[in-house]
């Protein structure tokens, strides 16, 4: 009876261990027979920047020493990548179409998108890519990494990359804003990925700019999301081959405070 | 038997080593910086190279070598326990702890596999110190105190009692810190001694609920451990084999409630983090010496004319033993 209970259980641990290592396939999205699809004639655009009012937070100083290639990466030492600011502009925002493009069908890129691990971090911080779409994590580095994607919408998972130059590709099949990608190893590095089945979305660099190309005319929701300060939103209307600018500004609590 | 004693207090000794090495996994937050298991990045564990033991890495495999030694340890303690030891619920016992290794061995890396679900990572947290309690039991069980029979009976009911149910209440205590940890609930409440300047949180979360859980269980535990030890010193001053272990244990309630105010007020520093863990298993592992020794004596027969004992050591044996050897 024991021996049975002891086999039930190892049988039953086993079951769970295969489906955690398993390797579901992740199916890219196909398209429905009569796909309404954006002419691309009568498209217009939605650009702006997006600024940072009070306070902004230091960065702190990571613990790189944990790892000594990291060290020798980072000779003068390295800092966190929260808050990315140049003259009030914030980068490593993700602007992105939220609402609003109902029934639209968007063909899924082949091309993958790059996520690098490059000197102890993630290269880049903040992207975005396509449900169904292939991302191609690397590892330049000469340590060890552990990839970790802690999607909730998507499947989680963790895989080693403890060989330089190895690649993996992994594809997300449902929108998620954002999957956090860690890496346990080394525990200052984060990137976050915005999964959408829409190609409304980029991610502010210099100036704090960004650009949502070709959308046809609608009424949008758009949101911006940053990885300490929240998520903002607004509402814009575009018609047929217009153009319009839409600026976010997000408050520090340094400043909300005062 | 004094050999194998002295072996199974190496035992406790390890896993103590070995608690704190897992609550530095889960306070460094490395526990999936080696995902792959019983692996590691498809070494095998014991020739993965030293060069590569960074960051996270260091914690996590370093709590898997320790935890692969215990195993071993475990298994000689089971085998050295079947054969020298007359007792036959002393020799089930040793391979209990063997069971509970084993099933920890695999807790640990189903909770890998799974990507850390709070369920099995709280499981194998409970099981740690389960697992402490049961090699605390056999290095008492085996130490000639235990053995000579030579403690005078104790008739005190009440603290038999009080003795138990502080040791359930502990370890309850312990499940709820672990469940509080493996939930990220361990900042949930960032003020200390108030909740967010209340006496009870002014908005409730899960996170929050498990939280205050905590630290109501922590006076209820501290309470607990007041009570049993205040009647300890009143009513058996005298009995050094009572007295130590209820100071020691009133000791180590007020280090842990201190530990854990410093952890919420350092913001969950590591080092901090596991002291409060280690502590917490040393908390437990008292209470139940004391409540073993308070079983014991309370079980105790006066030792009769010639002393039975038995065929594979020269132990004294009580009753319920006696009764077993007769068959």
């Amino acid at each position: 009876m024991h021996v049975n209970k002891l086999r039930l259980f190892f049988a039953v641990a086993l079951v769970i261990a295969a489906s955690a290592c398993g390797g579901q396939k992740e199916e890219a999205p196909t398209p429905p027979p009569n796909a309404k699809r954006v002419d691309q004639s009568k498209t217009g655009n939605v650009a702006g920047r997006v600024m940072v009012d009070g306070i902004v937070p230091a960065n702190p100083r990571l613990q790189i020493e944990g790892d000594p290639y990291c060290s020798q990466q980072n000779p003068t030492g390295a800092t966190g990548e929260n808050f990315i600011v140049d003259n009030g502009a914030l980068e490593n925002v993700f602007v992105y179409v939220k609402d609003g493009l109902g029934d639209y069908w968007f063909d899924v890129p082949n091309e993958p998108v790059k996520l690098d691990q490059h000197a102890c971090r993630y290269q880049p911080h903040v992207l975005g890519i396509r449900a169904g779409q292939k991302l191609a994590i690397s590892n330049s580095d000469d340590t060890l990494h552990n990839v970790h994607a802690l999607a909730t919408a998507n499947r989680e998972f963790n895989k080693g990359q403890h060989v330089k130059n190895m690649v993996d590709e992994k594809v997300f099949t449902k929108p998620e804003v954002m999957v956090h990608f860690k890496c346990d190893v080394h525990n200052w590095m984060h990137a976050f990925v915005g999964v959408l089945n829409h190609p409304y979305f980029a991610v502010t660099h210099d100036g704090g700019k960004f650009e949502l190309k070709d959308l046809p005319a609608g009424t949008y929701t758009v949101e911006a999301w940053h990885e300490k300060l929240g998520t903002q939103t607004q509402t814009v209307t575009l018609g047929e081959k217009d153009s319009k600018e839409l600026n976010f500004t997000f408050k520090t609590s340094a400043a909300s405070s005062n | 038997m004094i050999w194998l004693n002295r072996y199974a207090k190496l035992v406790v000794a390890s896993t103590l080593l070995l608690i704190g090495a897992g609550g530095m996994v889960t306070s460094t937050g490395s526990g999936l910086s080696v995902p792959d298991w019983p692996n590691t990045y498809g070494w095998f564990m014991f020739t993965f190279p030293m060069n590569k033991w960074v960051g996270g890495i260091r914690y996590e495999h370093t709590h898997r070598l320790i935890a692969s030694t215990v195993g071993f340890l475990t298994i000689i303690l089971a085998v050295w326990t079947w054969r020298i030891d007359p007792r036959a619920w002393v020799r089930r016992l040793g391979f209990a702890a063997l069971g509970a290794v084993i099933l920890q061995g695999l807790l640990g890396g189903l909770t890998v596999l799974l990507l850390l679900p709070p369920a099995v990572s709280i499981g194998h947290a409970g099981l740690a110190q389960l697992f402490f309690c049961i090699t605390i039991t056999l290095a008492l069980v085996t130490s000639r105190w235990w053995t000579a029979a030579g403690a005078a009976p104790l008739n005190d009911p009440i603290l038999r009692r009080i003795a138990l149910a502080t040791t359930v209440l502990v370890y309850c205590q312990i499940l709820v810190g672990a469940t509080m940890r493996h939930i990220g609930a361990g900042l949930a409440i960032p003020t200390f001694p108030l909740a967010f300047g209340h006496v009870l949180p002014p908005d409730w979360t899960a996170a929050i609920a498990v939280h205050f859980a905590h630290r109501v269980g922590a006076v209820l535990v501290f309470a607990a451990i007041t009570l049993t030890s205040a009647h300890v010193w009143h009513w058996h001053r005298p009995q050094r084999d009572l007295i130590r272990p209820a100071t020691l244990l009133f000791i180590l309630v007020c280090s842990q409630a201190t530990l854990g105010a410093l952890v919420v007020m350092s913001g969950l520093q590591p080092i901090i983090n596991t002291a409060h863990v280690v502590n917490g298993a040393l908390v437990l592992g008292t209470s139940l010496l004391l409540t073993l020794r308070v079983v014991r004596r309370t079980l105790q027969q006066p030792v009769i004319g010639d002393v039975k004992t038995s065929r594979r050591a020269e132990v004294p044996l009580l009753e319920k033993d006696l009764r077993e050897v007769r068959g």
